[in-house]
């Protein structure tokens, strides 16, 4: 028997996967997949809890987190190239110029 | 009724002056309309001022607040900008305006074809708006507003001639300095704050705190510490041990900005604080103790330096400290109305000093530059037989020179004597504290001659091209001493004391003030010791005269002897002359010892980590802030990091507490 | 059918949303507008953009003391809303006055760069009035999103790219926290409505104590927290708001700042009420923490838009102090500050973006060597906004200082406000040495190159007003925000 807790647990693993994966990972594009990885986990929660607790909160929460996450992803990209375009680099150890 | 609604206008004239110059003075461009407006500014409030003070005078009621408007107000706690006016801030705003007024007036011919003329009216007339906050304020927020304002001004005014380095520097050390007393008031201020309110008594106001003072144990640890914290803030704002080292420094400013502020009003500021605020001090034995003792030291201390400087303004700034030393010595023995009586007389006397040494610098400088010399006008070396070039220069600096040497019938000696006199008497003073005082003063009255005789008696030691070229200062120069010599004459009339068959007036009208505090603790000069008021009054006169003779003998009778008792006692004189060390003892204590420290930081940690990637940074202190700032290495990981480890940790706290 | 209908409309109330709408529709319209300008012709634009302000602020008013509420309880414009409304829109007016002139000096007259001003505007609108953790959510995103693009907007510049792209990962990053936070609240509470999850947690005070709703609150925090710049959430604001163009970066440091305040504000004492002593021992360490990170890191900067980033930090410490206090005073203490740093804060910014050379290499403490005696105007009234910023009286920092400080001393956090003090007593360092600076320093230069634009100069007029206004009489904006709290 699968109940909700399996999901938030599969949820939470996601999660923190993703975030090792923002702390580890050198390609900006391959950091900013791992967020998206932890949005899409916050998802999972939001749409086990919402089956589970039988309300529709959680489901619209959803629909605007993946709104949000496309808009960002637009502008992200676009930050990235321009990046790219000045520095012919997105590893995130070139994007260092600003310190102390 | 009396009606002192109009009180606001007092602050209000010179800030309109300040507004006035300090955004148009750039346009006008002409020196006399921008004099005209700085000076009229000053002397429109004193006008005010002397109404307002002999309106209070006929008045029965002594003590009055005018609330303008309302501050700020949290919960019951209510401050408001308001003024209080009490014969103790009458006085002040008087001395304040009034020779506020006269060197406004002054500055007009000193500060004649200066470049930034507009600014330095500005500056003062700032200066005075703040003084008068400082002076007026009906609550301690505004009196701290006023006390940041002048140590602001004087700041900007020491570093007037900014393009000097030496002034620059001068002017960072009056704040630096400044800063560490003004820290001590603020810990009091909330001490005192904290205390009140532990007895349901949220207020800063002053008579609020005189009325509820009561509520705090008498000599307790609480009032002890805020008052002591309160007298570090004296300290720094009126230069005594251990922070009086800006004020010598502080004489980089122009002349009349040392007469004004650095000798006549806010130097005074600490001594008005405690004044204000003497029902507190009454109650704490242990800090009075302090400060006379403090303010003891400072006079003789002071004075001893002042004995063998050449330069003419440095002479006068120890002696300015050396004269606040006494001050502070009467505030500590309880001798409130003493202490502020010294304060008025010395205004008048030190601020007359003051422009006149300016007069001689002026004239010396125009001299100079006339015969194209690049002389100090300041050393007293190249001066001598002045008196017959400027005259009324040379009488007006006699009279006051008279005045502060403590000679019989001028306005020095009896608020000296008053002081002397408690010191000895009072219940709270002891012969040891006179014995101090009494001693400095025949140092005062040497130094004080010593100065009087190099620069206007024996031959006139200047180099012969410029000898011809230096005469008497113009009127808008000499009006004001001739009114400040007269006002050193007889301005200590008011005060003559009952053993001389005077009325003390100035007591009389301070009493309300004072009075309280000083019966309910028990201050007043003993009776048993009454016997000998006359004897020690003699004494003073006497060691007055020795002083006078001896720099008579040494400048005048003898003029080698003192080359040859330098030679004799040369250690005495390095140590006197180079001020006993105390900046050197301070750089190598502080500055030094830090500055080491940063070194060490920069060549042991620093170099082989990140060379020179910011420059200077080795002199800098804090090996806390660097490390800090090293984390901030610019890599979005590390960053991340931090929030995510941020994170563990709080959800750490959490799941262990 | 028209039930349905019936039943939607029933909830609209676009008075509720009026100022955001309008301020949206405004900006779209200045995109439209922008494609049939010329290139590089932004005046129009920008003057629009103020029109838009205004109106903007006229709707919103109609708020204040008239609550309106809609849209099945997500949105309130009540007076909390509206005087933090007016707060962002006092922001986004200084720094749209300011910009005009700079865009054209560094070479980016971008007319698109207003209506995004104007969107990051509406973003923090949505967060001070919603009352329901899905229009915080959008609102933060609106206000991210919009600030993503200002401060990567000079695109040829390697600092603006790395500025943006920094402040996207990690404001992404930060994003995904908050809504775990926000999805396990929802988990316990069924609910995502503010006012919702307080009654729940009331009625069922043993989830008070539940792992699940002390995360929630945390992860969430973090969000928001991230937005405030406080320690050790900050680590992204001193490089962005370097490397951003100065306007964008003085709106940064005031709009989102108050708008993330707003939104704590609202969740934590409607939302999260019985959980006062979590969030508040949390608060507590933040503040202390933020205040001395903020102050220290600040001492060793020569950078002065850099050395500005650090003292927002510190000032973000300063404020969340009232968060702490969480009683009337340090509450509406919050909303009083936030107000005051706009006008210093902003002030400041605007005479850097005067005195600044193309590039900006100079706005370091050695290029403003002279400055006050140069530039006398310009010189006084940086000098104004640092004494502001120190909290000397009678400024706005003083007041605001104060009353926070008065908060935390009456909720006897008498140590906490000790602690704020004596860190106040530190930033005296760098902001005087900057004075120091301005007027001891023999000029190096002679700033020929600084002149006095009209929106600037403006900027910095009202600043001063502001700062002198507050600092003087702030008895009367201080009823005001006292009346805005819940």
């Amino acid at each position: 028997m699968i109940t909700v807790n399996h999901y938030l647990v599969l949820s939470a693993i996601l999660f923190a996967l993703g975030t090792f994966g923002v702390l580890t990972r050198r390609n900006a594009i391959v950091i900013f997949m791992c967020i998206e990885l932890m949005l899409n986990a916050v998802n999972l929660s939001f749409i086990a809890l919402s089956h589970h607790l039988g309300n529709l909160d959680g489901q619209i929460f959803v629909f605007f987190v993946m709104t949000v996450a496309a808009a960002e992803a637009a502008v992200g990209l676009a930050l990235m190239i321009t990046f790219f375009r000045n520095r012919e680099s997105i590893e995130v150890d070139d994007i260092s110029m600003l310190k102390w | 009724m009396h009606d002192y609604s109009l009180i606001w206008l007092i602050p209000f004239f010179p800030l309109v002056g300040f507004i006035v110059n300090g955004l148009l003075g750039k346009k006008i461009g002409n020196e006399k309309v921008i004099g005209a407006i700085g000076t009229l500014a000053i002397a429109a409030s004193f006008v005010v001022s002397c109404k307002m003070f002999f309106q209070l005078l006929g008045d029965v009621e002594k003590t009055h607040e005018v609330i303008l408007f309302s501050w700020m107000s949290v919960g019951q706690l209510q401050i408001d900008w308001g003024f209080l006016l009490d014969p103790l801030s009458a006085l002040m705003i008087m001395v304040v305006t009034g020779v506020g007024s006269l060197i406004h007036l002054y500055s007009n011919g000193y500060m004649h074809g200066e470049e930034g003329f507009y600014r330095y009216f500005a500056y003062l007339n700032l200066f005075c708006f703040s003084m008068l906050m400082l002076v007026l304020g009906n609550n301690a927020l505004v009196m701290f507003v006023g006390w940041e304002g002048v140590g602001l001004c004087s700041y900007l005014l020491i570093g007037y001639y900014f393009e000097k380095k030496s002034a620059g520097d001068a002017a960072k050390k009056a704040f630096v300095v400044n800063r560490v007393g003004d820290f001590g008031f603020l810990i009091g201020l909330f001490t005192l704050f904290w205390a009140l309110g532990e007895h349901g008594v949220w207020t800063f106001q002053f008579t609020k705190i005189a009325e509820n003072a009561h509520l705090l144990p008498a000599g307790g640890v609480v009032v002890t510490v805020a008052t002591l914290c309160f007298f570090l803030g004296a300290t720094g704002k009126s230069a005594q041990i251990p922070l009086y080292t800006w004020l010598p420094d502080a004489m980089e400013g122009p002349t009349p900005v040392s007469a004004l502020i650095h000798a006549a009003t806010m130097v005074t500021a600490g001594v008005y604080m405690i004044g204000r605020m003497n029902g507190l001090f009454s109650m704490a034995p242990d800090t009075m103790m302090v400060i006379a003792i403090v303010g003891a030291a400072t006079a003789i201390f002071a004075a001893s330096i002042g004995l063998a400087q050449n330069d003419i303004k440095r002479v006068l700034a120890y002696s300015t400290v050396s004269q606040l030393g006494y001050m502070f010595l009467a505030m500590g023995v309880g001798a409130f109305s003493a202490g502020i009586f010294h304060l008025m007389t010395h205004a008048f006397f030190k601020a007359c000093l003051f422009l006149g040494s300016g007069s001689v610098i002026h004239a010396m400088h125009h001299a100079y530059h006339k015969a194209h010399l690049h002389d100090d006008p300041q050393d007293m070396r190249n001066m001598g037989g002045l008196a017959k070039k400027m005259p009324i220069t040379f009488i007006t600096f006699f009279i006051s020179t008279l005045a502060i040497s403590g000679i019989p019938g001028l306005s020095g000696f009896f608020s000296k004597d008053e002081i002397l006199w408690w010191a000895f008497s009072s219940t709270r003073g002891g012969w040891i504290l006179w014995l101090i005082g009494f001693i400095a003063a025949g140092m005062t009255a040497f130094y004080m001659f010593r100065l009087v005789f190099m620069t206007f008696f024996g031959k006139q030691k200047t180099d012969a091209r410029a000898k011809d070229h230096v005469h008497e200062s113009p009127l808008v120069i000499t009006i004001p001493l001739m009114v400040l010599g007269l006002l050193a004459l007889v301005g200590g009339w008011v005060g003559i004391p009952a053993a001389l068959g005077g009325a003390n007036r100035f007591e009389h009208f301070l009493a309300p003030v004072f009075e309280h505090a000083q019966e309910t603790y028990g201050i007043h000069s003993q009776h048993s010791l009454h016997a000998f008021e006359f004897p020690l009054m003699g004494c003073s006169i006497g060691i007055a005269l020795v002083g006078i003779f001896l720099a008579w003998i040494m400048y005048v009778k003898n003029p080698e002897l003192p080359g040859r008792l330098v030679a004799r006692f040369r250690w005495l004189h390095t140590a006197i002359f180079n001020k006993w060390f105390v900046d050197e003892l301070y750089d190598g204590l502080f500055v030094n010892a830090t500055k080491r420290l940063g070194r060490y930081f920069w060549k042991g940690f620093d170099v082989p980590v990140i060379d020179g990637i910011v420059n200077g940074v080795g002199w800098l202190v804090q090996g806390s802030s660097r490390v800090l700032r090293f984390i901030q290495n610019g890599q979005i990981h590390s960053y991340a990091m931090t929030m995510v480890l941020g994170m563990v940790v709080i959800v750490a706290v959490y799941v262990f507490k | 059918m028209e039930n349905l209908v019936q039943l939607a409309m029933q909830n609209v109330n676009f008075a509720a949303i009026m100022p955001s709408l309008v301020l949206c529709c405004f900006g779209m319209a200045i995109l439209l507008i922008n494609v049939f300008m010329p290139r590089g012709k932004t005046t129009s634009a920008s003057l629009i953009s103020i029109i838009a302000l205004l109106v903007t602020a006229v709707v919103s008013l109609q708020g204040w003391n008239n609550p309106q509420f809609g849209f099945a309880g997500h949105v309130a414009l009540d007076n909390f809303a509206t005087f933090f409304n007016m707060t962002f829109l006092l922001a986004a007016g200084l720094t749209i006055l300011m910009s005009d002139d700079y865009l054209r000096r560094e070479g980016y007259p971008i007319g698109e760069y207003y209506p995004l001003i104007l969107f990051s505007t509406a973003g923090a609108m949505w967060m001070a009035s919603g009352t329901d953790l899905m229009t915080i959510f959008l609102g933060l995103e609106v206000l991210s999103i919009s600030l993503y693009i200002l401060a990567g907007m000079f695109r040829h510049q390697l600092q603006s790219n790395e500025a943006g792209l920094k402040y996207f990962l990690l404001g992404a990053f930060s994003t995904g926290f908050l809504l775990y936070g926000i999805a396990l609240l929802y988990g316990v509470a069924g609910t995502t409505n503010v006012a919702d999850i307080g009654l729940y947690l009331s009625a069922h005070p043993a989830m008070i104590g539940n792992p699940m709703t002390v995360a929630g609150m945390l992860l969430m925090s973090i969000g928001f927290l991230f937005k405030i710049a406080a320690a050790p959430f900050h680590m992204w604001t001193p490089d962005v708001y370097q490397g951003a163009p100065t306007p964008v970066t003085a709106f940064m440091s005031a709009g989102p700042k108050a708008a993330a305040f707003a939104a704590l504000m609202r969740i934590f004492i409607l939302g999260l009420a019985g959980l006062q002593s979590e969030w508040t021992s949390l608060l507590w360490g933040l503040a202390i923490l933020t205040m001395i990170i903020g102050n220290v890191t600040a001492i060793y900067q020569t950078n002065l838009k850099r050395m500005l980033a650090y003292s927002s930090i510190a000032h973000a410490g300063y404020a969340l102090v009232g968060l702490v206090a969480a009683n009337a005073v340090g509450v509406s203490g919050i909303l009083f500050y936030m107000l005051a740093y706009t006008f210093m804060n902003l002030g400041a910014f605007a005479v850097l973006v005067l005195a600044g050379k193309k590039g900006e290499e100079n706005l370091t403490l050695e290029g403003f060597s002279g400055f006050g005696f140069k530039r006398p105007f310009l010189g006084v009234a940086m000098t104004i906004f640092l004494l502001s910023l120190m909290g000397i009286p009678p400024t706005a920092g003083f007041a605001g200082k104060f009353y926070i400080f008065a908060g935390a001393i009456k909720s006897g956090y008498i140590w906490l406000a000790i602690i704020g003090v004596l860190n106040s007593a530190v930033s005296l360092y760098y902001y005087l040495r900057v004075i120091v600076y301005m007027y001891f320093k023999d000029p190096q230069e002679d700033y020929s190159w600084v002149s006095m634009h009209t929106g600037a100069v403006v900027s910095i007029v009202i600043a001063i007003v502001g700062v002198l206004y507050l600092g003087i009489i702030p008895g009367k904006i201080m009823e005001m925000a006292k009346l805005a709290i819940f």
